[in-house]
């Protein structure tokens, strides 16, 4: 899938977006922007988050309305007034949240919106039909299974289905690996390759630079709205020059990490059991701990108990066995509030639905874990203008990027509501804090600020547990990293200095896959000996 | 393209389209909307009334007329939205937990309930001085709307039981329970009523001061408005400035975050239900001791404890909005009966209820109006 120049000619547009122009209240978030797809290619558009790269796309899917320029669909004018005309069009996009039925079937959720079947639900033609159409396009999903006992990486095949069912030429994927697990990642990689070996085109917009340079033919990079590259070839630019027209400037890859002081034992988790929220073993004795002045970090593959050993953690989720230390006093099995009072910070999972009140003020959020004390509480009540006035202090330290701080946190964009949270969570000093995902779905220039605040911690002398799946993020900042499967620590490694030698990601490979360390290193000494 | 275009001006020459709004309005807005909403009821109610023969602008000169037309009659408002203040503040209370206390007019008559046992059992003899007599009542008829609340606030936390359905439930018992003490235990003589309360056990009422001021001269509006009023303070103050009003904010908006805080949200349901019945039963003290005067099913089963959730909604549960919010209803209420003694009146609340929920619709999209542009 080269693109050589002497033959870019001959393929023909599919698509071409001339001059789109799109205001929001307060943002231009499409300025003058240019778009051409080709025939039969991977089209990435790159961006960090509010770059315009949703909206340029839900411009094509009819779902917005340009202000200004035009859509040409195979070289003729086309005004979209809905999604139901791009996808006459051929046009069709896959969103981020899928919109999908739960109770219903695949076929029926497929067929959903379709003038046929017109009045008798003829389900089991359908389903075959359905069936058939997965097998070409490599998406295996069971017609005839509900959407609620679908994983996201099924549902999201369902989605594609949607719109292959409707004779798109053209798929839309709105940040399509932002909620899959690795593995689930290739599958969709080779569905999106088996696609353009029959003739359809696909936008891929995300802001994993590694993604895009890993399944686009040619890549596009919008920047506040401005496209800053148009359809160059992947093969021929470097992740630092896609890095530098997303961001505007170099980012820093390495961060500048001083040698590690790890000091007592902060956090000591011996052999805990817990249950996962449909009562299946999710921690199957794991032990870990964490010293004062160092990140350790946790790796593995989504839905290995990641979740589950955070949640024990803070006491939001309890365990049938073990115990859970930290400096000396066990918390395992008491109420969060416990874990707060002894100086733990948790930055959860979930920002919007866990970490943060969507429609409480900035202030509201940001004294979550200090109303309890002076100076917020005074006489018993509420001291709002003590706490307006932290709410501004952590505003200009965290470089919360809001007009004022009675704004509800629904109103801010991933990276700001995640410094919200930081700000809070680290502003009461913690002496350990549990970070699970923290730069999930943030920017880069987003995710470089979170990584300053957790080394900052670790200099600190705060004991820092890091969760995440980026395997890249955990080298960089961690002093040691544990690896999770199936609920049980498959060894541990540490961490040298800056460089990533590539038998210490073979070795952390293989363990995410659950084969023990002990067993690596055996094997390498008889493979040596 | 010309073609295309072309068409597409002939087909609409302007369209509306609705966006989500993705800033907050400013602050006069939603105040705007709402008042916006009642107006467009109220046209809504004219132009019903039209067709039923009526004519509106003379009928709502007469509800005008007949609600604050003089000091009379606002006095009579006022009486009718005392016990809807407190039926408001109840449900509001629960409302912002979101917890849906749908038995706010149970816990309103287990309050007259109350009330009314501290005189019929009797508690307290009847030659008992006011200042004794009116706390001890007040005391009872909180105490009582506070069990109503506790049974579903508890029922919620420990087994997870629908409130809606509970505290709906619970009405029924509750005027069940009121009857068989009016029929069968303190009847007045085989009549469906208690007998009447000695004045001691009233509320004091404006009428009582007119020797000294003449103006207040069968006015009837009773002590209740200034408990009302003190209680809107109260709730408001714990609501916006205290820890509990905090927690009880946080877990309204997401008890997921409220969970992960630190805050006991079991705990806090049961406390909650209790305050709103707390408040509910409060109300129900003021009607009997202020305006009844006597154990009576229909006079205090009237419905208070439901309008009490249209105007919680309608003062979008702030407390302090919820007193002006009330005297509107009052005045409807009162004025209703004028005209009509059902229909209309019910008519242009439940218009009323609908604009407001639909006018919410205004704050959360935008409607744009594009010109054929192009």
């Amino acid at each position: 899938m080269t693109n050589q120049t002497s033959s870019t000619s001959e393929i023909p547009l599919i698509v071409e977006m001339r001059g789109i122009v799109k205001r929001f209240p307060g943002v231009l978030a499409n300025d003058h922007v240019n778009f051409e797809l080709k025939r039969g290619e991977i089209h990435g558009l790159l961006g960090e988050n509010g770059a315009g790269k949703s909206t340029l796309m839900n411009i094509l899917a009819g779902l917005y309305r340009q202000e200004a320029g035009t859509i040409l669909v195979n070289g003729k004018p086309k005004v979209f007034s809905s999604p139901r005309d791009a996808i006459k069009a051929g046009i069709g996009m896959v969103h981020q949240h899928f919109m999908l039925v739960p109770s219903q079937t695949v076929t029926e959720n497929i067929l959903l919106g379709l003038d046929d079947p017109r009045f008798i639900m003829r389900l089991p033609e359908y389903d075959s039909k359905i069936a058939e159409l997965g097998e070409r396009f490599g998406l295996k999903v069971d017609p005839r299974a509900k959407i609620w006992q679908l994983s996201v990486g099924e549902q999201q095949r369902v989605e594609i289905l949607k719109m292959l069912y409707r004779g798109v030429n053209v798929l839309i994927m709105d940040e399509p690996t932002a909620v899959l697990a690795p593995q689930e990642i290739e599958g969709l990689f080779e569905t999106l390759r088996a696609m353009i070996a029959q003739g359809k085109s696909v936008i891929f917009i995300s802001h994993k630079l590694q993604e895009v340079s890993a399944i686009a033919d040619r890549v596009s990079v919008l920047r506040k709205g401005v496209a800053t590259a148009s359809g160059v070839a992947s093969k021929g630019v470097s992740r630092q020059e896609l890095a530098r027209l997303m961001v505007g400037r170099d980012v820093i890859f390495a961060l500048d990490k001083k040698p590690g002081k790890p000091g007592d034992v902060v956090l000591d988790v011996r052999d805990i059991y817990a249950d996962n929220d449909k009562g299946l073993p999710a921690l199957r004795g794991l032990s870990l701990n964490v010293h004062a002045g160092e990140i350790v970090g946790v790796a593995g593959v989504a839905g290995n108990g990641q979740s589950e050993l955070s949640q024990v953690i803070s006491g939001m989720r309890q365990c049938k066995q073990g115990q859970v230390i930290l400096a000396g006093d066990e918390v395992s099995n008491h109420s969060t509030l416990f874990g707060i009072q002894h100086g733990m910070a948790y930055v959860p999972e979930d920002r919007t639905h866990v970490g943060s009140a969507p429609n409480l003020s900035i202030t509201d959020n940001v004294i979550m874990k200090k109303y309890r004390k002076p100076p917020i509480l005074k006489n018993g009540l509420l001291d709002m203008k003590a706490a307006t006035k932290l709410a501004n202090e952590l505003k200009q330290a965290y470089d919360i990027i809001v007009p004022n701080v009675s704004t509800p946190v629904r109103l801010l964009s991933g990276g700001n509501l995640q410094r919200v949270i930081l700000a809070r969570e680290i502003s009461g000093l913690p002496s350990f804090m549990v970070a699970v995902q923290p730069t999930r779905g943030l920017d880069v220039g987003a995710i470089e600020g979170v990584h300053r605040l957790l080394l900052a911690q670790r200099e600190a002398g705060a004991a820092v547990l890091l969760v995440s799946e980026e395997l890249e993020e955990l080298l960089s900042l961690s002093d040691r990293v544990y690896v999770i499967y199936e609920g049980k620590i498959m060894g541990e490694v540490m961490v040298k200095g800056e460089g990533h030698d590539e038998a210490l990601v073979d070795t952390i490979g293989q363990m995410m896959t659950g084969t023990p360390l002990d067993q690596i290193q055996n094997e390498g000494v008889a493979a040596n000996g | 393209m010309a073609e295309s275009t072309a068409l597409n001006k002939k087909r609409s020459p302007f369209r509306i389209r609705v966006e989500p709004r993705l800033s907050e309005p400013p602050a006069w807005y939603p105040a705007a909307v709402t008042f916006a909403a009642l107006i467009v009821a109220l046209i809504l109610g004219g132009v019903l009334i039209s067709f039923a023969g009526g004519d509106p602008i003379r009928s709502y000169q007469h509800i005008a007329k007949a609600s604050f037309g003089d000091i009379g009659v606002l006095s009579d408002t006022i009486v009718k939205a005392t016990p809807i203040i407190l039926a408001a503040l109840a449900c509001s209370v629960a409302f912002r937990m979101k917890l849906w206390n749908i038995g706010a007019e149970g816990q309103f008559i287990m309050g007259a309930f109350g009330a009314s046992a501290i005189v019929l059992a009797p508690v307290l003899p009847a030659e008992t001085p006011r200042i004794i007599f009116i706390p001890v009542m007040i005391i009872a008829g909180m105490a009582a709307g506070a069990v109503w609340g506790f049974i579903p606030g508890y029922l919620k936390a420990k087994f997870n039981v629908n409130e809606i359905i509970s505290t709906l439930m619970l009405n029924y018992v509750a005027v069940a329970w009121m009857n068989f003490w009016i029929f069968g235990v303190w009847t007045e003589g085989g009549f469906q009523m208690s007998p009447k309360f000695p004045q001691t056990a009233w509320l004091p009422r404006l009428l009582e001061y007119a020797k000294t001021f003449p103006a207040f001269r069968g006015l009837t509006t009773h002590l209740g408005l200034v408990i009302g009023i003190v209680a809107a303070v109260i709730l408001w103050f714990i609501i916006f400035r205290s820890r509990w009003g905090y927690e009880i904010r946080l877990i309204g908006d997401n008890p997921h975050a409220a969970q992960y805080a630190g805050i006991n949200i079991k705990q806090n349901i049961i406390w909650v239900m209790m305050l709103s019945g707390a408040l509910a039963g409060l109300g129900g003290m003021s009607e009997v001791s202020g305006v009844v005067h006597r154990l009576q099913t229909a006079p205090l089963a009237a419905g208070y404890g439901f309008t009490g959730i249209i105007v919680a909604w309608l003062a979008k549960l702030n407390p302090l909005v919820i007193i002006v919010a009330s005297i509107l209803f009052g005045a409807l209420i009162l004025a209703g009966r004028e005209i009509q003694p059902s229909g209309v009146p019910k008519m242009i609340q439940g218009i009323i209820l609908v604009c407001l929920i639909a006018s919410d619709f205004m704050l959360r999209y935008r409607i744009v109006i594009d010109r054929g542009e192009e």
